[in-house]
Parts: C-alpha cells; sequence; structure tokens
C-alpha cells in the first residue's frame, strides 16, 4: 500500500498532450458546425455527445485517469451514476403531466 | 487481533495532557491536529448549540400546552421552530456521531494515528463553528431571525423581510464542514488502515461512516447550490426560483430534498454503525451477519439517493413521479430491517450486560423501528395524502432523528467517555436518567402520532381545543425528558472530572480502541498493530478480558 | 511487523496517492454543485424550449467558441507542466504554468467584454429590459449570469492555485520529487475547463 506513496510513475510524453489537443479542437469544431445545421431536436442530444466524448478524454488523458487505479475510475463511475440519478429522476416530474 | 497491554508503570502522558503544537493552553487546543482533540471541540461546541436547540423546543411545547397564545407570539414561535430545526439538523444530528466520535475513533480504530489530513479536520471544525455563529447571529439583526421553517421553501423565503440569509449562509458554510470530513473520511479508510485490517475486517462503526462520507461527498454540494441560488435571488433578484419570474418552486423542492433526503441517512447511519458496535460487547458474542450489515450501509446510501420526492407528494408533482417515488421509498426500508434482525439475532441468547450504553441502544431499536414504521406509512400515497403537514410527520421525524440518531449519541457518551476521559461514571444514576429520558421521550411524541392523525397540522402555533389533551401529555413529557436530560448529562460530567479511573477495557470490548491506553496517547499506539481477525472475535475474550482488567 | 514508513512517529507520513484521492474527492462535490445548475437549467429548458432559443441569439458564438478554444489550450498547458516536472524540466514548468495563467486571464478579459456589452444593453438581473422579455427568456438570463460567473469565479481560484503553486516551485517546496501540489492544482484547472466544455454548447449553441 505505501510503495506508491512517493511516484505516480507513469510520465505523458507532450506530443501526446498535444494530439489529445488536437482532437478536442477538432470535436469542438465539429460541434460549432452541427449546431449550424437545423437538426431539431437532436442538436442538443449531438451536443451533449461531443461534450462528452471531450469530456472523456480530459478526464482520461489531462486527468490521468486512464493511469490511476481501478480505485478511482469506480470513484469517478459512482460520481456520475450519482449526479445521472438526481438529473433523470426530477424528470419523472418534468416529463409527465403534472 | 494483536492486544498491546499497557502496563501501569509504562503509562505515558495521554491525548489530554500533550499537545501536538508548540501552544499550551487554550491555543494547544484550538490550534490542535491531533483527532482526539478535534472531536472534543465538537463535543462541547455541539453540545452547547445543542442546549439553545432544547431550549427553543421546550419554548415550543411550552406555548403549545394551550391554544392561542400561551407565552410568546406567532412571529416567534415561527423564528423559534426554524432555529430549533436548522441547528437541531445542521449542528447537532449531522455532524454528531461522525464530527466527535468518528473524528476520535475512526483513526483507532483503524490502528492508523490520526486521520490522513489533520489540518483539513481541524478547518472542518472551524467552518462548523463558524456556521453556528451565523446562524444565530440572525437573532441579533433588525428583522430578527428567519421565520421560514428550516426548509427555507420558495417563494416565502424569497420574500420575508426576516434575515433568511444568515440562516441559509450558514447551511452554506456548514455544509462545506461537512464534505471536509466526508472526503478526510473516504481517504483515510482507503489508505490508513493496520497492515492485516482487510476492508472485511473493519469495525461495522467505519463501515457505517464510509458510507456516510460518501453521501456527505455526493449529496451536500445540491443543498450548497440551492441555497446559494436563494442567496443570490435574494440578493440580486435573479429569476431562478421566484414563480413571477417564471421559477419554479417545486424545482427548489426537488434540488432541496436531492440532499435533505441523503442526509437523514448521514444522520441514522453512524447511529446504526454504533448499536452494531455496542450490541456484540454486551451480548458478548460476535455480530450476526456482518458482511450483510456492511453491505446494508452501503444499500442504504444508495437507495435513499433515489427517493427524495416523497417529501413532495402534495407539492404538485405529475402522477408519474408520485407513482416511482413512492414505490421506491419502500425498498429503502430493506436494508434498515436487516440491520435491525441482525442486531436482536445477536442479542437473542447472548450472554447480556445492561449497562447504560446497551440501554440507550435498546430504545433506539424500539423507537427507529417505531419511526421506520411510520416511514413506510407516509412512504405510501393515499396514506401521504391524509398526514402530510401534520404533527404525525413530526412525531416520524423525531422518532428517527432523535429516538434514533439522538439516542445513538446519548449511548455513544456512555459507551465510550470511560476511554476519553479515563474515568467512569456511576452506573447506577446512568440507568436511572436513561428511564427518565426514554419515558419522557415517548411521552413527548407518541401523542403527535395520534393527533397528527386526527388532523393536528404542524408548525401551527394555535390549534382547536379537540387537540389540547395530546398537547398537554406532550409538554409534560418535554418536561420529563428535559429532567432526565439534565441528569444524564451532570452525571457523565461528574463523572468524566472526578469519577473513579476508568480501566483499559470497563466493557469487554474487543476493537482496537479498547487496547489503548486510558486516556489514549497522542499516537494513539505505541506501535503500529497487526490485524489478524475480523472485529468482534469473541473466542479471545477471556484472554483480553483478564490482561484489560 | 509494522511497515517500514511508520518508524518515526513524529513525522507527518507523506502519501501522494491519498492526496490525490482527497483532491479528485473534491472534485467530485464540484462537479455536482455545477451539477445543480445543470439540472435547473435541463428543466427550464424542456419547459421553454422556445424562448430559450430566441434569448441564446443575444450571445455571441465567436467569443464563445474563442473561450472555448482558449481553456482547453490551457488544459493542456498544465498537463504538460506535470510531466515538465517530472521530467525534471521545471523552468518548462514554470513556463507552462505562466502561459496557463495568461490564458486564463485572456479567458476573463472575454467575459469581462462579453458582459459588458450584455449590460450595456441593458440585459442583467432585474434589469427593466430583461424583466419585460417573457419568463423562458428571464430563466435563460439568469441562469447565464449565474453559471457563467460561478465559472469564472473557479477560473479565479484556479488561477490562485497556480500562482500559490509557481512560488512554491521558486521556494523548492514543489520539486521533480516531490510535485503532487502541482497535480492537484492541474486537476483542478481541467475540472474548470470540462464545466466549460458544457457551458459552451448549452449557452451558445442553441440555434
Amino acid at each position: 500500500m505505501s510503495e506508491q506513496t512517493h511516484e505516480h510513475g507513469h510520465v505523458v510524453p507532450y506530443g501526446k498532450y498535444v494530439f489529445i489537443w488536437l482532437a478536442l479542437i477538432a470535436f469542438t469544431g465539429i460541434t460549432v458546425t452541427a449546431a449550424g445545421i437545423g437538426l431539431g431536436n437532436w442538436t442538443i442530444v449531438l451536443a451533449l455527445a461531443i461534450a462528452s466524448a471531450k469530456s472523456w478524454f480530459v478526464l482520461n488523458y489531462f486527468m490521468h485517469l486512464r493511469y490511476e487505479d481501478a480505485v478511482f475510475k469506480t470513484f469517478i463511475a459512482v460520481a456520475f451514476i450519482t449526479f445521472a440519478i438526481f438529473i433523470t429522476f426530477t424528470f419523472w416530474d418534468y416529463s409527465f403531466t403534472r | 487481533m494483536a492486544n498491546v497491554a499497557m502496563p501501569a508503570d509504562r503509562a505515558e502522558p495521554n491525548y489530554l495532557e500533550v499537545t501536538t503544537n508548540s501552544h499550551k493552553g487554550i491555543l494547544g487546543w484550538l490550534l490542535s491536529v491531533d483527532h482526539k482533540r478535534i472531536g472534543l471541540l465538537y463535543l462541547y461546541t455541539m453540545l452547547a448549540f445543542f442546549a439553545v436547540a432544547v431550549g427553543f423546543g421546550f419554548m415550543i411545547r411550552l406555548e403549545l400546552l394551550t391554544p392561542g397564545k400561551t407565552v410568546i407570539d406567532a412571529q416567534t414561535y415561527n423564528q423559534f421552530f426554524t432555529l430549533h430545526g436548522i441547528i437541531m439538523i445542521f449542528l447537532f444530528i449531522i455532524p454528531g456521531l461522525p464530527a466527535v466520535f468518528g473524528n476520535f475513533f475512526l483513526p483507532i480504530m483503524l490502528g492508523a494515528k490520526d486521520v490522513i489530513f489533520p489540518r483539513l479536520n481541524l478547518l472542518s471544525w472551524y467552518l462548523f463553528i463558524i456556521g453556528g455563529l451565523i446562524a444565530v447571529s440572525a437573532w441579533l439583526m433588525p428583522g430578527g431571525s428567519a421565520d421560514t421553517g428550516w426548509m427555507f421553501y420558495v417563494p416565502y423565503s424569497l420574500r420575508t423581510t426576516t434575515n433568511v440569509v444568515p440562516a441559509l449562509l450558514a447551511a452554506f458554510v456548514l455544509g462545506f464542514s461537512s464534505i471536509l470530513t466526508g472526503i478526510n473520511f473516504i481517504t483515510t479508510i482507503h489508505r490508513m488502515r493496520a497492515p492485516g485490517m482487510t476492508f472485511f475486517r473493519m469495525p461495522l462503526f467505519v463501515w457505517s461512516l464510509y458510507a456516510t462520507a460518501w453521501v456527505q461527498v455526493l449529496a451536500t454540494p445540491i443543498i450548497g447550490i440551492t441555497l446559494a441560488l436563494v442567496m443570490i435571488e435574494r440578493a440580486l433578484g435573479v429569476g431562478i426560483f421566484d414563480p413571477s419570474l417564471g421559477g419554479d418552486p417545486v424545482l427548489y423542492q426537488h434540488l432541496f430534498w436531492i440532499y435533505s433526503h441523503p442526509a437523514v441517512y448521514i444522520m441514522i447511519l453512524p447511529a446504526m454503525g454504533l448499536v452494531s458496535e455496542v450490541i456484540p460487547v454486551f451480548a458478548r458474542r460476535t455480530i450476526f451477519g456482518y458482511k450483510f450489515i456492511a453491505f446494508s450501509s452501503l444499500a442504504i446510501a444508495l437507495f435513499g439517493s433515489l427517493v427524495w420526492a416523497h417529501h413532495m407528494f402534495t407539492a404538485g408533482m405529475s402522477d408519474t413521479a408520485m407513482f416511482v417515488f413512492s414505490f421506491l421509498t419502500f425498498f429503502v426500508s430493506i436494508p434498515s430491517a436487516i440491520k435491525v434482525f441482525n442486531w436482536v439475532s445477536t442479542l437473542y441468547k447472548g450472554s447480556i450486560q445492561a449497562d447504560p450504553p446497551l440501554l440507550y441502544v435498546l430504545s433506539f431499536i424500539f423507537q427507529f423501528s417505531i419511526g421506520g414504521f411510520t416511514g413506510l406509512m407516509l412512504g405510501a400515497l393515499s396514506t401521504n395524502i391524509h398526514l402530510q403537514d401534520t404533527s404525525f410527520v413530526v412525531a416520524h421525524f423525531h422518532y428517527v432523528m432523535f429516538g434514533g440518531t439522538g439516542f445513538g449519541i446519548f449511548a455513544a457518551m456512555h459507551y465510550w467517555f470511560p476511554k476519553m476521559f479515563g474515568r467512569m461514571y456511576n452506573l447506577k444514576v446512568a440507568t436511572a436518567a436513561w428511564a427518565v429520558v426514554t419515558v419522557g421521550y415517548n411521552l413527548l411524541y407518541f401523542p403527535l402520532f395520534i393527533s397528527g392523525y386526527l388532523g393536528m397540522p404542524r408548525r401551527y402555533y394555535d390549534y382547536l381545543p379537540e387537540f389540547q389533551p395530546y398537547h398537554m401529555v406532550s409538554t409534560v413529557g418535554s418536561w420529563i425528558l428535559i429532567l432526565g436530560l439534565i441528569v444524564m448529562f451532570w452525571n457523565l460530567w461528574r463523572g468524566m472530572r472526578s469519577g473513579p479511573k476508568a480501566p483499559m477495557n470497563p466493557w469487554g470490548g474487543v476493537t482496537l480502541e479498547w487496547t489503548t491506553q486510558t486516556p489514549p496517547i497522542v499516537e494513539n499506539f505505541r506501535e503500529v498493530p497487526t490485524v489478524t481477525t475480523g472485529p468482534y472475535d469473541y473466542s479471545r475474550y477471556e484472554s483480553a478480558a483478564k490482561e484489560g482488567k | 511487523m509494522s511497515s517500514s514508513a511508520h518508524t518515526a512517529v513524529h513525522h507527518v507520513h507523506r502519501d501522494d496517492y491519498g492526496s490525490r484521492m482527497g483532491m479528485w474527492l473534491f472534485l467530485f462535490t464540484e462537479l455536482i454543485l455545477f451539477g445543480g445548475l445543470f439540472i435547473v437549467y435541463a428543466v427550464y429548458r424542456f419547459v421553454h424550449q422556445q424562448e430559450f432559443h430566441l434569448a441564446a441569439q443575444e450571445l455571441n458564438t465567436v467569443v464563445g467558441l474563442l473561450n472555448t478554444v482558449i481553456l482547453l489550450t490551457s488544459s493542456m498547458t498544465a498537463a504538460m507542466a506535470v510531466t515538465a516536472i517530472q521530467k525534471g524540466n521545471v523552468r518548462f514548468a514554470k513556463g507552462l504554468l505562466w502561459v496557463t495563467v495568461l490564458f486564463a486571464g485572456a479567458f476573463m478579459l472575454n467575459k469581462y467584454f462579453e458582459w459588458s456589452a450584455k449590460i450595456h444593453h441593458g440585459i442583467y438581473p432585474g434589469s427593466p429590459d430583461l424583466l419585460a422579455k417573457p419568463e423562458g427568456e428571464i430563466l435563460y438570463f439568469g441562469l447565464y449570469y449565474v453559471m457563467t460567473g460561478l465559472h469564472a469565479l473557479h477560473v479565479i481560484i484556479g488561477v490562485v492555485f497556480f500562482l500559490f503553486i509557481l512560488r512554491q516551485i521558486g521556494q523548492g517546496k514543489v520539486t521533480p520529487t516531490s510535485y503532487v501540489r502541482l497535480e492537484n492544482s492541474a486537476l483542478y484547472w481541467h475540472l474548470v475547463d470540462l464545466i466549460w466544455i458544457f457551458l459552451f454548447p448549452l449557452f451558445y449553441l442553441i440555434h
């Protein structure tokens, strides 16, 4: 348990960060372009999907989650699921006639 | 389990005598990062706030002795029940067991010498004090203290001219204190367990603190942002919840209860953990169903996050939402019931020592069960329509929060004070006080179920004469209860100041705290213990008891 | 029997992993704090779809896009600063942190111009012009100011963290073998970026 206390270990090369940045910029471009097309109600779905993809990159690479223990990944899953419950369950009230 | 006995001639100075910083006297306490001292700082300040809130409760019950005005006017009455709720909930019941006994005993039960972030721990206490002072400060301002009730429902909380912002700010600051404690405990439990202590060798009190800490971390921010929004809306006129600007007051209620329902599990889980500690000791046998109890703590935390809108059945939600939340509410009772069955099974055919810690725990089981059953009655839609906003609800939540957690706190004091302070209190007086407290408590709250069922509304200053008999019994009950509490606290105070010195292990417990010096040394253990068995291994009780006593 | 790291009882045991774990837990609280605002946004947008569309047209997509690119880039430089210190390139690390801070400043400058323009046009909480608009639009702008305002506050906090770290690097308290504080500050900054990744489409790209 204490062996890891002093070294994070994994060093992410600069180039990888640049590559991730390019991906993020590309996704940003896609989402702006898509918003210009009249997709109606699907615009928000697409926008959130792209935002989620960008978040995945930021979390896993910039924030090193990919290189961390399963414990951290479980933690963040718990946090996301909790938030998902809060927002979807609120919509039990709003999605149906009051 | 390693038993490091401390012969008296090698006794080291304990944490009460030695500071970890370079300060002496009061600064040695106020700037201490020793988890044990911080636990005591919380204990003293929390009991002071508790006394104030009991005072408000006394006045509320006194006012309700007769219909119409008895001693105070209606506006003051509203302010009293608002502050009573705010102080009891945010300054006593929520921090209660985790901040005092969790801080003191979590590291010891894990075999560690402190929590992982000791300075953050002290910051949590300072936030607690600041929040508490802000809460009571409104009393001194023109306009007086808030009169909205502790729930601060909009739109009234946006319109009232009483001082709502200090109350909201206080709750926000206290929420931050709670979050930091939660972060500290989760990380400590993951990182500082002694060699050999796997998760399934941790005491059940630790499991309950773990589940509680997750709820503290994930649910509290919601109330933080919600109350911040009300503050911003009052101050800047931003349209968020104000119906005249298009806001939805029911959305406020959703956000409020998304935290405040899980908050009640923050309140009860540590108390259930405490019960799981006391019962094996006073039945002299290992707990029945350790893993079930451990997992049920996590289950309660999870299920408890799914049911918040059962507080809103009369608010105007969609039928679908009402069906879903009512249905899910029934599931929350299952893990709680599992705990109750396991506790009772542990007691059955055990070797029972009817000492004060167990007596309070027995009251807990009785009262929590009543609270739980009446919760189911409230969770059913058809009955909820009639019972919502009556004193039935008041009785229900006092049975779980006070009859449950409150008595859990009393049990914890009687169980752990000898270890914390090194002295014993008078067992006979403690037993007598317990009896008076239990009788007074039930006289105070049980009639409220009946009057509520018959239609007495909650928070009402005035009422129809037909309800008076119930109010009179209840008010007399409050006097008996307060009398019992005074004797209880006086007995503990006298014992801790000048009672006989406590042995290392007065009750015969086998968790790690009973192997430390009494009171503990600053670092808790002279050598880091190695754990080889589960936490309630009474097969070695005989040898542990002989060495300890 | 005791693990070797615990021999000296009085010295503070260093645990970088635990430090990072604590930071992640704190980030969850920030996520859920903003999450509450996203819930309010989601409900009101669902109920007032047309009016949200109308109100969103007042916002300048180009400025929003510019700010998005600024934050994404600053996130990259912050992450690179961690790599730099791990490799022992302390000066490069400091340089990257200064670039990050500069980008944050640019973000705040943009925000200042954006808000000033809005306020100049009479759109701010409690303004007569705003109150004359339909409910959905009042709610949209209320959320706009609160959410971007709270986000901007977190940008400032993030900058303060980085300035503090820069000082600590100068004092030799953050080094190539002891840099968990830098990592934690960078984590905080990435969270600020993450929130904006969602704010941008939800406020600027509804058309």
